[in-house]
């Protein structure tokens, strides 16, 4: 498995580190409802299909970000730096 | 007064020669890391060249010859080879002891290095100049090829030991082949 | 036998190697069952089940029968391939799973017992006594039934992993590899040619065709040599690919080694295995030729047409005297044609077809088929009916071919499915199956000479398109006839008709499966085992579907294949985990003082990666206590010396770095002054703790961050996420300084005289009050200072760029010894922070929140900060959370261990009266006492309680008190001192 880095270019998989759905970027208020804040930590929905996901280019530049891929084609279909993304 | 004696990351672990490579250990001098704040991305790239003669490089490349600027990551340089000037817009961090650095010359050189790397080092798409943030095995290393069979390492200090074991273990098996 | 004038190493040099100890002679470069064919030997191993006397049946790696154990001890390996095995002077071989020796196989009496093993058989009998299962079952079945053995020693052998890069990589070097791989490489694309053989050529080493006028194989050599003379192609042989994965990346492993002497090459991988990355791919793996199921068609000297022909052309040897053919196709009578051309005797060609003329002088039995085989340990007479009538033929080799299956398991890789030919009676390769990779020659089902050429032609010239770039294609010559073939799966008759020899399953297994409803073609397989061996059942596989369709009245599209996963071929285990022994498991990370600690004979712990002095044993001390009991004594009573540059430091500096930090943090750091340090707690987004350390102000926007040592990438990656994701608002940078500086903690009461010693400037109390920091002078080298502790004691920190680090760590313990101190290391570090109550990842496991180690107080309620929000969760909040406390053993002198949990005075010691557990423990040498650190429920309202602490593992039963974690000096005026 390949990931295009927007900064480096397209990497072996090994360079990355996973972190899970994009949604993580969508932090609630401080003061925001329980509820939310359960969602916003643990609640995940197992898609097949498209997804967004967050990973770390720890073994390159460093750099966090937002992944398009296909569950079940495996299909990437691009890369963009978190900060750039919205979830 | 006390006399502090300097030591070298791979003091007592190089030069190697293995078959069609050498490996030996290199002092930068100093090292500067420089990461320019929000907006200060070209006041600080004019500010190097005014005072060394090279920008601020983008992402995978060196820039110049005598004093270096070697892009390291997001939004980051080391400037190697000469003293860093003041620059307001950045964060600038000593790093002259930070790394273990090492150059891999031969013909072998980007064999070894594709036992280790998994990062494309091909000549063809990896030119002088060029850098990369990558992996060597397990460890976070920057690699730039100074040559047309010449590369230089840089991996953490702390790692000096492994990074010069995992060339030689690679350097034996490239070396072995071209005997039999 | 050999055959004059055949073959291809006519003029490869004689060697000599031995297989069951009898010492023949072969030819160098050839194969091993080329060489044995050659010296007559026909029988070569026993078959997994039934023990029944196996030979070779293929020239290629799909071989199911020829397999063998090559060599003695650690670096023995079994199930190897003859028909891949180069041969070298002094190769040993064995052969396998027969006992006491294959001629003689005490293990052959499972065949009579052959009515009892159907398929099924373990699933059916193997249910009760539960047992017999560990008396009987496992072992006496496990030495039955298996194929070759590992030796159990280690194995010194080198093994390789490597990456390549490429435009595109052409997947096998027959007509159509080799005409991809001159199309793309003309063209100027960066080309990969990988090939399993040690040559590359494909079948036109095998056949006798003729490509652009010239001998087929000749015209390889040629391409070969064109090739090699290119700098954008790179030939790989002995290399075969072995999986196709996501976006374009393929694995192969290359046998570097195998044919090769080790004593001639030491340092020589045995085998390389390679992730390659490629923009295109053209698969031009051929196709393998497939048995029919025929009463026991498994007898030594029964073969593969093509094998028999690869064996004749390629390697000159005949592997039999008077050789019948039996086929449903014309590759019968190129054989035939072949052999009498050598000088071989044809005895008969068996056609199932009716309409067919023989291509030369021998006898064609036309409508027929072969009904019996005879022969114990070698084919010696077929029986086969025909046109006309039923006869029994004198042979010692009979080749048969039951069609051609396109190698289509790589596209399969990512969930592909192949499609049936009804022409071809094969599945061949559905288009897009593999991203990027196309399908050419044979593998693709186009089964001439010409064919395979143009069809590679056109496959690189559209893959390197694709790239931009144009590729003009130029094929040669060559034949083109048609492929005919009339299906025929499998003939009646009395006796076993064997599909997949490597797992013993014949038809009548099939049958049963469908019979008892496992009727799907995964559950058929996994029910009779159909296709499971290492061979992958790549030459029985199609053979069983058609049996399965035909006995459930289905189609074979119907009916399915199988899955076909990666590796195609095996793959040592040892490849794949080349390079991670001994060093290679992980990187060392060495501190700047580890020579000097080894040098003092200090044991090494590992802590995350570092390895840490466990303590420096003096002269006369018998054991660790000893030492460590010493170095706390350094520390309480005078100075001691201790490495702590494994901590993680992060250099943070910019306008927003003050804001940064508080939202990081619990508690609060744009109110800490310049020059200052304080300790921060960092909690994760959940509430619970991530990891705490020291922080200090070295500028109005320049921080210095300590993280411990095992949580330091942790923190980074975290600061790395909270910067970019959460807040790219604050202007802010940082980068790891941890291998910049060497830094050393200097403890106890005299820390300050022994810092005077070296420091160019003294210090004073006044001016380097507790917590703070600052630059200092160490002979003319520029530090750093801070006043901070983690015993407990008056103690510094002092850090100097890591070249000085080795030079430094001698000077202070240097200066220790001489003021009664010294150094110490991770086992005094831990008990003096015990005794202060100081935590570390034992307690904060993960589990445990800021209120549960009672710094709730430290979580400011004024700022918004990682966790915050969740930290406030009323579970979280509970005060009958098991809470931080000290242990203290009750009577002083019973040993406390940790992971003992903790139960109230009189209770079972069960999980449901569980009341906490304890983390760290030690022997305090200040306290006399044994101690420790733990959790109890609601801990810090039982203070003074009696609680007993129960080790199940460890068999440990101690009565506690629970006190404070702060066992020594609770009002900290040793640190300010």
């Amino acid at each position: 498995m390949r990931l295009p880095c927007p900064i480096c270019g397209e990497r072996d998989r090994r360079e990355f580190y996973y972190k899970g759905d994009a949604l993580a970027l969508d932090r609630p208020a401080g003061d925001a409802d329980g509820g939310v804040w359960d969602d916003y930590l643990h609640n995940r929905d197992n898609l097949a299909g498209v997804v967004r996901e967050l990973w770390h280019h720890a073994g390159g530049c460093g750099a966090w970000i937002v992944v398009t891929r296909d569950t079940v084609t495996h299909e990437v279909h691009g890369a963009e730096r978190v900060g750039k993304a919205k979830a | 007064m006390a006399k502090l004696i300097e030591t070298t990351p791979c003091a007592g672990l190089l030069p190697l020669s293995i078959g069609g490579v050498n490996i030996h250990e290199i002092n930068l001098g100093q090292v500067t890391l420089v990461a320019p704040y929000a907006g200060g991305a070209k006041a600080t790239s004019d500010a190097l060249k005014a005072a060394i003669g090279v920008t601020f490089p983008k992402p995978n490349r060196t820039n110049g010859a005598g004093p270096r600027a070697i892009w390291c990551g997001l939004d980051q340089a080391l400037i190697v080879g000469g003293a860093c000037p003041d620059l307001p817009q950045a964060a600038v961090v000593d790093h002259s002891d930070a790394w273990a650095v090492v150059r891999i010359e031969g013909a072998e050189a980007e064999a070894v290095l594709a036992r280790l790397v998994p990062a494309d080092l091909r000549a063809s798409v990896f030119k002088r100049g060029h850098t990369v943030r990558t992996m060597l095995v397990h460890m976070n290393v920057g690699i730039t090829r100074v040559g047309a069979s010449a590369f230089e390492v840089m991996a953490m200090r702390s790692m000096a030991g492994t990074l010069v074991h995992d060339l030689e273990q690679a350097a034996k098996g490239v070396a072995a082949r071209a005997l039999i | 036998m050999r055959v004059a004038g055949k073959g291809h190493t006519d003029a490869a040099e004689t060697v000599h190697f031995t297989f069951d100890g009898q010492s023949y002679a072969g030819r160098k470069g050839e194969t091993l069952a080329a060489a044995l064919l050659a010296n007559g030997v026909k029988l070569v191993g026993r078959s997994f089940k039934y023990h029944r006397p196996r030979g070779i049946v293929t020239a290629g790696s799909e071989e199911p029968n020829a397999l063998v154990t090559v060599g003695t001890g650690g670096g023995q390996d079994p199930n190897v391939r003859a028909t891949t095995l180069e041969i070298y002077d002094g190769l040993e071989v064995r052969s396998q799973n027969a006992w006491p020796s294959l001629k003689y196989d005490m293990m052959s009496v499972n065949d009579l017992a052959a009515p009892f093993l159907s398929a099924g058989f373990y699933y059916k009998t193997f249910m009760w006594p539960k047992a017999f299962w560990e008396s009987l079952y496992e072992p006496v079945i496990r030495k039955a039934a298996g194929l070759g053995a590992l030796s159990g020693d280690i194995n010194d052998d080198i093994y390789e992993k490597a990456f390549a890069h490429c435009d595109l990589l052409i997947i096998g070097a027959g007509p159509a590899g080799l005409m991809a791989a001159l199309t793309a490489g003309r063209a100027g694309v960066d080309v990969i040619l990988a090939d399993e053989d040690s040559q590359m050529g494909g079948r036109l080493l095998a056949e006798t065709f003729t490509v652009d006028g010239q001998d087929g194989a000749d015209w390889a050599a040629d391409a070969v040599s064109e090739l090699a003379a290119m700098d954008n192609v790179r030939l790989m042989t002995r290399t075969t690919i072995t999986g196709a994965y996501d976006q374009g990346t393929y694995g192969a492993i290359e046998q570097v080694g195998h044919h090769v002497a080790r004593a001639d090459a030491p340092d020589l991988p045995r085998e390389c295995f390679w992730r390659i990355v490629a923009k295109r791919a053209v698969l031009c793996a051929g196709a393998l030729e497939r048995p029919i199921a025929f009463p026991n068609n498994d007898r030594p000297g029964i073969m593969m047409a093509s094998a028999v022909r690869s064996y004749l052309n390629r390697w000159g040897v005949a592997p039999g005297k008077a050789v019948t053919i039996f086929a449903n196709n014309d590759d019968a009578h190129r054989t035939a044609v072949d052999l009498i051309a050598a000088g071989v005797k044809v005895a008969g060609v068996i056609d199932v077809r009716a309409d067919v003329q023989a291509m030369g002088d021998y006898p064609l039995y036309t409508s027929g088929a072969v009904t019996a085989t005879k022969g114990r340990l070698a084919l010696e007479s077929i029986t086969i009916t025909h046109a006309v009538g039923t006869r029994e033929i004198r042979t010692d080799c009979l080749a048969m071919s039951g069609g051609w299956n396109p190698t289509v398991h790589l596209t399969c890789h990512m969930n592909g499915r192949p499609t049936w030919d009804e022409t071809l009676l094969s599945f061949v390769p559905t288009d897009g199956s593999i991203p990027g990779l196309t399908v050419a020659g044979a593998a693709a089902g186009h089964m001439s000479t010409l064919g395979a050429l143009q069809s590679g032609a056109k496959g690189a010239a559209a893959a390197v398109a694709d790239l931009g770039v144009t590729a003009k294609v130029d094929v040669p010559t060559a034949e083109d006839d048609p492929y005919r073939i009339e299906a025929c799966w499998q003939v009646d008759g009395k006796g076993r008709k064997w599909l997949d020899f490597q797992n013993d399953v014949h038809v009548k297994d099939i049958k049963l499966a469908a019979q008892e409803n496992f009727r799907s073609v995964e559950h058929m397989k996994r029910y009779t085992t159909q296709g499971m061996a290492t061979d992958q059942g790549k030459s029985s596989n199609v053979a069983a579907l058609a049996v399965l369709a035909d006995a459930t009245g289905r189609g074979i599209p119907e009916t399915g294949t199988t899955t076909f996963r990666p590796p195609y071929v095996p793959v040592s285990i040892a490849a794949m985990g080349a390079g991670s022994q001994g060093h290679g498991f992980a990187p060392k990370r060495l501190t700047t003082s580890h020579h000097a600690s080894t040098g003092r004979s200090a044991p090494m712990i590992e802590a995350g990666l570092w390895y840490r002095p466990s303590y420096f044993p003096a002269p006369g001390e018998k054991t660790w206590l000893e030492s460590c009991n010493r170095e706390v004594g350094y520390v309480r009573d005078a100075v001691g010396v201790c490495d702590v540059s494994t901590l993680g430091k992060i250099d943070i500096q910019g306008p927003d770095a003050a804001a940064f930090l508080d939202f990081v943090y619990a508690n609060t750091f744009s109110t800490l002054r310049e020059n200052r340090v304080r300790y921060g707690l960092m909690l994760r987004e959940d509430g619970h703790v991530m990891d705490d350390g020291t922080t200090a102000r070295l500028g109005a926007d320049h921080y210095v961050m300590t993280t411990t040592t095992a949580a330091a990438g942790q923190v980074m990656t975290h600061l790395e996420w909270v910067a970019q994701a959460l807040r790219p608002d604050l202007d802010v940078r940082f980068a790891s300084v941890t291998e910049q500086w060497a830094q050393f903690a200097v403890a106890g009461p005299r820390s300050r005289a022994l810092l005077n010693t070296v420091l160019d400037d003294p210090i004073t109390g006044e001016d380097w009050p507790f917590m703070s920091c600052g630059a200092v002078s160490i002979g003319g080298i520029e530090g750093r200072l801070f006043r901070i502790s983690f015993s407990g004691e008056h103690a510094y920190e002092i850090a100097v760029p890591s070249r000085y680090g080795a030079s430094l760590f001698r000077l202070l313990v240097a200066q220790a010894e001489a003021m009664e101190g010294g150094a110490y290391g991770m086992e005094a570090l831990n008990v003096l922070r015990i005794e202060k109550g100081f935590i570390t990842h034992a307690e904060i496991h993960g589990r445990v929140t800021a209120f549960d180690i009672g710094m709730d107080r430290m979580v400011s309620r004024k700022k918004d900060c990682i966790g915050f929000a969740a930290s406030r969760r009323e579970g979280l909040l509970d005060g009958q959370r098991e809470r931080l406390v000290g242990l203290r053993s009750v009577n002083g002198t019973d040993k406390i261990t940790a992971g003992a949990h903790l139960f109230v005075e009189g209770a079972d010691a069960v999980s449901d009266n569980d009341q906490g557990y304890i983390t760290s423990v030690c022997w305090s040498p200040t306290l006399d006492s044994h101690i420790g650190l733990g959790f109890v429920k609601d801990g810090p309202s039982r203070l003074g309680e009696h609680v007993v602490a129960v080790d199940h593992v460890r068999g440990v039963t101690v009565t506690c008190e629970v006190c404070s974690p702060v066992f020594f000096d609770p009002d900290g005026g040793r640190v300010r001192g």
